[in-house]
């Protein structure tokens, strides 16, 4: 039986994945995508320190996050298409001019 | 976790029951494009397919044989992995949602067994859930197919489908929770015998539509909708976009397509059954008589009929008036309703 | 066990290859495929809510989010200042900066979890059903749980207000 540890460290490699995303690529939605699996490793710390505890809290933080990257997914990819309509670039280096 | 086989005989009715499913949906989807085909002829004043078979029967399998050995077209600019990777999504997804609904009590074959035996492939106590799960993930093919074909007709029906999708799966879950709250549970063996009651020892009908009967018109409606049925179909719709996401599909592959939209009927026509209709249950006629499955099959039928008549009833909705009364009707409703729902169980215990 | 490994491979690869895709299509498509993964090892632990609703919404929901913008915007390729067939560690400054720096952390993390002590199995689990959840959510969390509806309300209408064209020829409002 895999234990609490296994999981711990699944969901630290997840998050370095979901980290190294976020640093190398230059494609916003890619970005986007790499924040979510950051979330989700973390989804997978709380579901595992749950069953470790045994109690239904953990699955309720998940719910919880969920909520919050169903948010930011909507309002993100509000952003980029603005951004997209503006610039024809998904390049987070093409819009560091701090205006239009 | 344990890996302890059960008893044999357990065994080989799931198999048995695994491949009576798989065979029946495709029968299911062939029969009902017989139906489909001869009832739009009686609409229209036609006669409809005659030819192969007593009242045409076996044209279906015509059907299927003729697409077998068409040739595989695939566009040159198309993505070509996924562009094969869609229709088995579609159809994956449309089988696999089937495996957790329930076709009838637990039997015991005309007591060949020892032990009654479940009607369905896999018990889940969140059936409702799992269902919705795996119909959610039915979408990925039809937009998927839409991309990959790398033509402006499918890539716009793919839009436009995963825009509906989106909109209507709200109101179709929103509509079902009324039920769950109602059952107290969300296995749906156990929504159906709680459908079951019976007063002086003859059976009547508690079924779900009677004091559901907004969520229920909610669920057929987005059921239409999620099924991509006229007069909802504008993934494809014939007069815009040639074929929507499939425009581009020949042979087994268009097959593939065309079975999960059947399928995908009669799951939304089970689930509708178990959810609102009663099951297996039938007023005057008592459980022991082993005729369960039977009544869920004619209902189920019942159902299938009615999306074929509202096909071939109603003209296509236009693509805003869609998005508008998704969002501005249905989901508002179906809102009313649960909260009606959770009220009436709160302060008068439903 | 085997599943574990089988779903933690599935996990881990799918997730490099989201992040090595040049291609966001196939990116979205590797994401789902690692929420699968995900939602197995939740059903491993014994949490089939969390397992089922990780399908329905992220998978179901979210992802169809995202396929939908990048269907819609048709920017396949990522656009960069430098020739993509440059190899990662010859790419500017900043990438190599966070490459290291990922790296760094899943070895950080990886060595604090390996060196604490061996954490034994999991024990027997309290029944934990849909309604042990509901009954938690709407009572001890009814707060956050209204926090969240009000953000999930903020977020509609910042997105509204976001993704609308601007259209200076009267005819405000459509779509």
């Amino acid at each position: 039986m895999p234990s609490l540890n296994d999981y711990l460290v699944l969901s630290a490699l997840l998050f370095a994945i979901g980290a190294g995303g976020v640093f190398m690529r230059r494609n916003l939605i890619t970005i986007l995508l790499s924040i979510e699996i950051m979330l989700n490793a973390v989804n997978l710390t709380f579901v595992a320190f749950g069953r470790a505890l045994g109690t239904a809290d953990g699955q309720i933080i998940v719910f919880f996050v969920m909520t919050v990257a169903a948010a930011e997914a909507a309002v993100g990819l509000a952003i980029v298409i603005a951004l997209f309509r503006h610039r024809e670039s998904l390049n987070p280096d093409t819009f560091k001019a701090l205006k239009w | 976790m344990s890996f302890l086989l059960p008893p044999y005989p357990v065994i080989f009715g799931q198999i048995a029951m695994f491949l009576v499913v798989l065979l029946g949906l495709v029968h299911a989807a062939a029969g009902m494009v017989w139906v489909e085909r001869k009832e739009a002829a009686r609409m229209q004043q036609r006669v409809g397919p005659t030819r192969v078979g007593p009242f045409g029967l076996l044209q279906p399998f015509a059907d299927v044989l003729k697409l077998m050995f068409k040739e595989n077209l695939k566009p040159g600019a198309a993505d070509t992995l996924l562009f094969y990777l869609a229709p088995l999504v579609c159809a994956t997804t449309a089988f696999a949602a089937f495996s957790v609904v329930p076709i009838g009590p637990a039997t015991t074959l005309l007591g060949l067994l020892d032990e009654p035996m479940k009607l369905q492939v896999a018990d889940v106590n969140v059936a409702v859930l799992v269902v919705f799960a795996i119909a959610s993930m039915g979408v990925y093919g039809i937009v998927l197919a839409g991309w990959a074909s790398n033509s402006k007709y499918s890539l716009l029906g793919g839009l436009r489908s995963s825009a509906q999708m989106i909109s209507y799966e709200l109101s179709y879950g929103m509509s079902l929770v009324g039920v769950l709250i109602l059952a107290n549970s969300m296995s749906l063996t156990e929504i159906v015998d709680a459908q079951g009651a019976s007063l002086l020892g003859i059976p009547h009908a508690r079924w779900y539509i009677f004091l559901q009967p907004l969520g229920f018109l909610i669920f057929l409606t987005a059921g239409i909708a999620e099924t991509n049925r006229a007069p909802f179909d504008f993934p494809e719709a014939e007069q815009e976009l040639v074929a929507g996401y499939h425009t581009e599909y020949s042979s087994m592959t268009f097959a593939l397509f065309f079975l999960a939209e059947y399928i995908n009927m009669v799951t939304v026509s089970a689930v509708a059954t178990d959810l609102f209709l009663g099951g297996w249950y039938f007023p005057f006629v008592p459980p022991s008589w082993g005729i369960g499955w039977l009544i869920f099959l004619a209902k189920v039928g019942a159902l299938l009929f009615f999306y074929v008549w509202i096909r071939w009833t109603l003209p296509r909705y236009r693509y805003d008036q869609l998005m508008t009364f998704g969002w501005k009707i249905l989901l508002p409703a179906s809102v009313i309703n649960l909260i009606a729902t959770a009220a009436g169980v709160l302060y008068f215990g439903l | 066990m085997t599943l574990f490994y089988l779903f933690a491979a599935l996990a881990v690869v799918s997730s490099l290859l989201v992040i090595a895709q040049r291609n966001p299509i196939y990116s979205v498509l590797l994401l789902i495929a690692s929420f699968g993964a995900l939602s197995g090892l939740y059903v491993l632990l014994e949490a089939p809510f969390a397992a089922v609703i990780q399908i329905i919404v992220y998978a179901g929901a979210i992802m169809v989010l995202f396929l939908f913008v990048v269907m819609l915007l048709n920017a396949p390729q990522e656009d960069t200042e430098y020739d993509v067939r440059v190899h990662p560690l010859m790419r500017p400054g900043p990438l190599k900066f966070g490459a290291a720096l990922a790296v760094l952390l899943a070895v950080e993390l990886v060595w604090a979890l390996s060196s604490a002590p061996p954490a034994s199995a999991f024990g027997p689990l309290p029944e934990i059903t849909v309604t042990t959840i509901g009954r938690t959510l709407f009572t001890t969390y009814a707060f956050p749980f209204e926090v969240t509806s009000l953000l999930i309300l903020v977020a509609m209408v910042g997105a509204v207000l976001m993704a609308r064209r601007e259209e200076h020829s009267g005819e405000r409002g459509k779509r």
